[in-house]
């Protein structure tokens, strides 16, 4: 941040949201007009009252109770009249910047979820909840106060008025206080935009380090790592709360100082204001009436200052938005071709990748799997198995060379069909905090059958019955009120419900017991049409395989019948390492 | 006052909504708002350090609101409209006094400003670590039932909402009390009667603002959980975003957080009704009060000696009785927010805890421990039992394997070894020491636990590893690599022990975390080593590396490894069968192979998979 951006920043982003949402902004601002008028009434009522009811009553001259009465019901109802503006302004001020913050994090939303898969990796989940949470309030303060401050503009101009009718050189004396004002604001913005700009950081870092510590719950518990993670966050904490105090002394100089400058105004204009009067130029009711005038002024100018002096934190907060909003968002396919229907061919051409920022994981790999094809994929840990799935699933794209499903390219392929051929189950399986039933067939359109079908084949009809309310029963977020082996059953059967054309499986069944995995692959092995790539450790999921293909160094070393590639001795030890143990 | 004053009445509607997490479903916290106030206060003690200098320097700062007007109007009395002319002398002098009562109002105005300040971002940040930490204290049933983003929301949002209360509330509860009764008593000294009046036409405000006030707090307190909600919402559709994406099923989680998003707009709104609403009221009898006194003033004027300055001076007091009734109408909106957060977050810091490590502990002597299962059973919650009587007896130095099928309690009783949670009957003994009466810092030197999931911390694969043991140097880390037969690995990492790992290790493949993993709990040297599946994900040839590497690792402590690859078995000197959270069978392998019981046929599906 280098040079502060002050007033013209604002109002520009002021603009963009009135942009977004008029109607309740336009309703919020006449609301405050309202309110003004009505405050000015408020004084006309009560001086009329007094000079006309009040002071004659006195001077033996009694208002009739007709007099008295209009007099209360001129109180009250100028009153009422007041109070509806303040209400319809707070109300549809509130809604007004309400409403911005909704489009704000919808916006987000829809940013989020087309992040691609390299994109989102480095990006700290907490930080990204920051920005739609924390910015998305902060962006809007400004807008509490902004038609408060328009909505009161004709009061200054209707005093602005009034004054230059009395006297010229009064008048412009008083309207000293407007450059005194920016001088101040100036001030202040120099000083406030930076550290305001770190607690929004700060905000950030926060809730990103909480973030990644609740969800490294257990592992914090069995490291007996709960007081260095405080510690962690209590520095974070502890940084924010540092920047915060500095904002905050910042604003309680300005807001003091604004405070101050209705006051000094009628204090200067009368003191001056004076030697006019002993010059004739004005007469003593005439600067009684500027110095009334100053304190209809000085309500505009409060409200202003407090427009001010929120506007530094929406303006970072805006930034923060921005830059969020500027992420990269996967390719949108082109020239859509669509494919054809039972198992589909798959095929990469020269598939280079590496993740941002990294060695290159897979150079050069090229496949040619026809339709209806079983597959495995073997490689040591980390070889970049899980890279080929993911790649082939079009959720990555190659940094070189291309992937095609039958015979079409990945990128010339809508996303609805891609994603309704092809079934990839993570070697991670991720369950959300739902229903089984609803993790399990994700758009809720699955027939009865075709539901029934997947969740026997994928084993998960042996489970539910002992879960207390068996398909409905609600999983904890991530699946962990289920064992591993539970979880990547359900993964299973939420790809096996949408009858994939081709299904990949990652290792998906790494965590379930042999007997019940050896059942699982009897079923896909009998039941299943769909072209079949599937990442293996075990020779019992290898030898499910037409052929296998072994990665190594990010190429592939070898590919053919497993019995054919037992004469290469790097493959025979690395798959049949446990019965070599034995 | 209008202080929400009624805790004896029910609360409408708090805590009703059906929310999945057992932190916002179960509230603990209940009672009316000023039992709230008065816990949360209690609870952060940073609030009301230096309020009482600071509240006297803000009735400085109030008195001289009053007296700059009335000072202007002497001025302008005295001077301007003094009888036979204009008095310059008075009116410049005047002018000066007023300059510099306003520049000290101005002085005292920012120093008041600048300790609350101070205050309340104390409050916040206390509020915030402490609620940090709790979290980590809670019971793993807690952290399986409660979404992250909830857990989030508690130490970031909810501690938001109570910033402005933190800064003004107790503050403007305590000024504008005071300027409302110290305009009360000089409208006293004017007329008697006429104080009556104005109190009779302002008394139906607490009624009202009380029922209001109910409302209001039940509005904010819904807002609080749609916030959570919404934040949940993010977090958990961030961290699926790869099945959504990999099923297009991105819609799903547009709908999920739109409907969040929208939900907590739909929250907003209501609560605004009552933010807009809750102000005015005070202004609607005021002007009542105000309409009054002219009323009664006017035509009982002779009877009760009221002159016309007088009653001219009642009517300008009534109207100064607003702004104050106006900015505790403010302050009670700030109140029912913060009443609401800190609901939340009473909640949260209320939540019992489980497991209480004791002060001070027992050791466990040093060296291989012996383990010892005594009738245990444990359930979460109400739910059935997951472990039903177990006994156990693991001798020191044994390496032990349990299999089971899925669900059989396994990995339960691996987190009872550890003391993740205490069972409800029975006693686990730690070479002959009963667990739970072994000091934390004791416990983890002793046990460790390597968790299937091999989460990793936003940092380099050195740093991951070294958490497993304070101190631990670059040699230790080295020692521990070879020992694991991990040293070619790491080196073949892009920048070997510097590699960063990403949030939770996405940096590395699964396999590759659960290797880290297993390197940090190796590190800490524990006498009791258990693995719950630690190395499922990473490939045989590397498996069975590690079976060697773990076998020589075991050589001096007690090695409890749960799997389901039973080349893990094969290797142990006792196996453990466990079966619907009952121990079925217990012996050797060799034993147990031959015996024709559910390892038998555990072993012949193992088998016909490797073959």
């Amino acid at each position: 941040m280098t040079e502060p951006r002050g007033v013209r920043a604002g109002l520009e982003l002021v603009r963009m949201m009135i942009r977004m949402h008029p109607g309740p902004f336009a309703i919020a601002v006449t609301g405050a007009a309202v309110y003004a008028a009505a405050g000015v009434g408020a004084t006309v009522v009560f001086g009329r009252v007094t000079d006309n009811v009040v002071l004659p009553s006195f001077d033996g001259e009694a208002p009739s109770s007709r007099t008295l009465a209009l007099a209360a019901l001129a109180i009250v109802a100028v009153a009422i009249v007041r109070m509806l503006g303040i209400v319809t302004r707070r109300y549809f001020a509130g809604m007004f910047s309400e409403r911005v913050s909704r489009t704000l994090r919808h916006r987000l939303r829809d940013r989020y979820l087309s992040l691609p898969a390299a994109s989102r990796r480095n990006l700290p989940v907490g930080e990204l909840i920051a920005r739609a949470d924390n910015d998305a309030d902060v962006m809007v303060h400004v807008l509490h106060p902004l038609p408060f401050s328009l909505g009161v503009v004709f009061l200054a101009i209707f005093s602005a008025i009034a004054l230059l009718m009395i006297d010229v050189p009064l008048a412009i004396l008083s309207f000293l206080v407007f450059p005194t004002m920016t001088v101040l604001n100036r001030m202040y913005t120099q000083r406030v935009e930076a550290p305001a700009a770190l607690v929004q950081r700060g905000v950030g870092v926060v809730s990103s380090i909480a973030h990644e510590s609740f969800d490294g719950a257990l592992v914090v518990k069995t490291l007996g790592r709960a007081e260095q993670e405080a510690d962690r966050f209590d520095v974070a904490v502890e940084d924010l709360k540092g920047h915060r105090k500095r904002v905050g002394y910042l604003r309680a100089a300005f807001d003091s100082a604004i405070g101050t400058l209705p006051y000094l105004g009628i204090v200067a204009v009368i003191a001056i204001g004076v030697f006019r009067v002993e010059a004739d130029a004005v007469t003593p009711g005439e600067l009684v009436q500027i110095a009334s005038l100053f304190t209809v002024l000085a309500v505009p100018m409060r409200v202003f200052g407090f427009f001010l002096q929120t506007l530094p934190p929406s303006l970072v907060a805006h930034d923060r938005i921005t830059d969020a909003l500027a992420l990269p968002v996967v390719d949108e396919p082109v020239d859509v071709r669509p494919v054809g229907s039972g198992p589909l061919a798959l095929a990469t051409t020269d598939v280079h990748f590496a993740w941002p920022e990294a060695e290159p994981v897979l150079r050069g790999i090229n496949l040619d799997i026809p339709a209806g094809e079983i597959v495995a994929v073997v490689g040591s840990t980390g070889s970049g198995k899980s890279t080929v799935c993911e790649l082939l699933a079009g959720l990555l794209t190659p940094d070189r060379g291309h992937v095609r499903l039958d015979d079409t390219p990945l990128r010339n392929i809508s996303v609805e069909d891609r994603t309704n051929a092809i079934a990839l189950v993570f070697q991670e399986s991720f369950l959300f905090a739902d229903t089984l039933r609803a993790n399990i067939d994700l758009p809720g359109t699955a027939t009865e059958a075709d539901f029934q079908s997947a969740i026997e084949i994928a084993q998960v009809s042996e489970f539910i019955d002992v879960l207390p309310k068996g398909l409905d029963t609600i999983v904890g977020e991530r699946g962990v009120t289920l064992s591993g082996g539970q979880r990547q059953r359900v993964a299973l059967a939420r790809a096996l419900v949408r009858k994939p054309q081709v299904i990949l499986l990652d290792d998906a069944t790494s965590a379930i017991d042999p007997q019940i995995e050896q059942r699982i692959l009897d079923g896909l092995r009998t039941t299943l049409s769909a072209t079949t790539i599937v990442v293996a450790q075990r020779l019992s999921t290898i030898r499910l395989a037409d052929r296998v293909i072994w990665i190594d160094g990010g190429r592939i070393a070898a590919a053919g019948a497993h019995d054919d590639l037992l004469a290469e001795d790097g493959y025979r030890t690395l798959v049949t390492a446990y019965e070599a143990a034995r | 006052m209008t202080a929400p004053t009624d805790h004896t009445a029910t609360e409408p509607k708090l805590g009703d909504d059906a929310s999945i997490d057992a932190l916002d479903s179960a509230p603990t916290t209940q009672g009316g708002a000023i039992e709230i106030l008065r816990r949360g206060i209690a609870t952060s003690p940073e609030l009301t350090i230096g309020l009482r200098a600071t509240v006297m320097m803000g009735l400085g700062v109030a008195v001289s609101r009053l007296v700059i007007p009335v000072l202007l109007q002497r001025a302008i009395d005295r001077g301007i409209l003094a009888e036979g002319g204009v008095d310059t002398g008075t009116v410049v002098r005047s002018a000066a006094v007023i300059a510099v009562v306003v520049f000290a109002a101005a002085m005292v105005s920012y120093i008041t400003t600048r300790r609350l300040v101070e205050a309340s971002e104390a409050t916040l940040a206390g509020l915030r670590q402490r609620a940090f930490r709790k979290v980590h204290q809670l019971s793993i049933a807690d952290h399986n039932e409660t979404r992250r983003g909830v857990l989030l929301a508690r130490v970031t949002s909810d501690v938001e909402g109570l910033a402005r209360f933190a800064q003004w509330g107790l503050y403007a509860w305590s000024v504008n009390p005071a300027v409302l009764l110290g305009t009360l008593l000089v409208l006293l000294w004017y007329s008697w009667q006429l104080t009556i009046v104005v109190l009779i036409c302002y008394a139906p405000v607490i009624p009202l603002l009380r029922w209001l006030q109910k409302r209001q707090l039940a509005a904010y307190d819904r807002l609080r959980t749609a916030v959570a909600e919404m934040v949940a919402s993010f977090s958990e559709t961030i961290n699926g975003l790869p099945v959504l994406q990999a099923y297009g099923a991105t819609e799903l989680g547009r709908r999920r957080v739109g409907d969040a998003v929208d939900e907590r707009y739909d929250r907003a709104i209501v609560a605004n009704r009552y933010m807009s609403g809750v102000f005015v009221v005070g202004d609607f009898f005021g002007a009542l009060a105000l309409a009054a006194v002219t009323v009664i003033g006017v035509s009982q004027a002779d009877a009760w000696g009221i002159g016309a300055g007088d009653l001219i001076a009642i009517m300008f007091l009534t109207t100064l009785l607003l702004e104050p009734t106006g900015e505790l109408a403010e302050t009670l909106d700030q109140t029912q927010t913060a009443v609401a957060s800190w609901r939340k977050i009473l909640n949260l810091l209320d939540r019992k805890i489980d497991v209480i490590d004791p002060e001070p502990g027992c050791d466990v002597p040093a060296g291989p421990v012996a383990v010892d299962v005594e009738g245990v059973t444990f359930s979460y919650r109400d739910a059935d039992p997951v472990l039903r009587n177990v006994d156990l007896h693991i001798p020191a130095s044994t390496n032990t394997a349990i299999v089971g099928h899925t669900g059989s309690g396994k990995s339960t009783i691996a987190k009872l070894l550890c003391r993740l949670a205490d069972p409800q009957v029975g006693e686990i003994r730690l070479s002959g020491v009963p667990l739970n009466e072994v000091g934390g810092d004791a416990r983890l030197a002793t046990v460790r636990m390597v968790p299937q999931d091999g989460f990793l911390f936003d940092a380099t694969v050195r740093e991951n590893i070294a958490f497993g043991r304070i101190g631990a140097t670059d040699a230790d880390i080295a020692a521990v690599l070879e020992t694991l037969s991990l040293t070619e690995w790491v080196e073949r990492l892009p920048k070997g022990l510097a590699t960063e790992v990403g949030e939770r290790g996405t940096n590395l493949s699964v396999g590759e975390r659960q290797l880290v993993a297993l390197a940090r709990a190796a590190l800490a040297d524990p006498g009791l080593l258990i693995l719950d599946e630690a190395t499922s994900a990473v490939d045989p040839e590397t498996d069975q590396v590690l079976t060697r590497a773990i076998r020589r690792l075991s050589e001096g402590r007690t090695l409890v490894s749960i799997a389901h690859r039973l080349a893990t078995a094969e290797a142990a000197d006792l196996v453990v069968v466990f079966d619907a959270g009952e121990i079925a069978e217990i012996g050797t392998h060799d034993e147990l192979v031959t015996a024709g019981g559910p390892y038998t046929a555990l072993h012949a599906a193992w088998i016909g998979s490797t073959e």
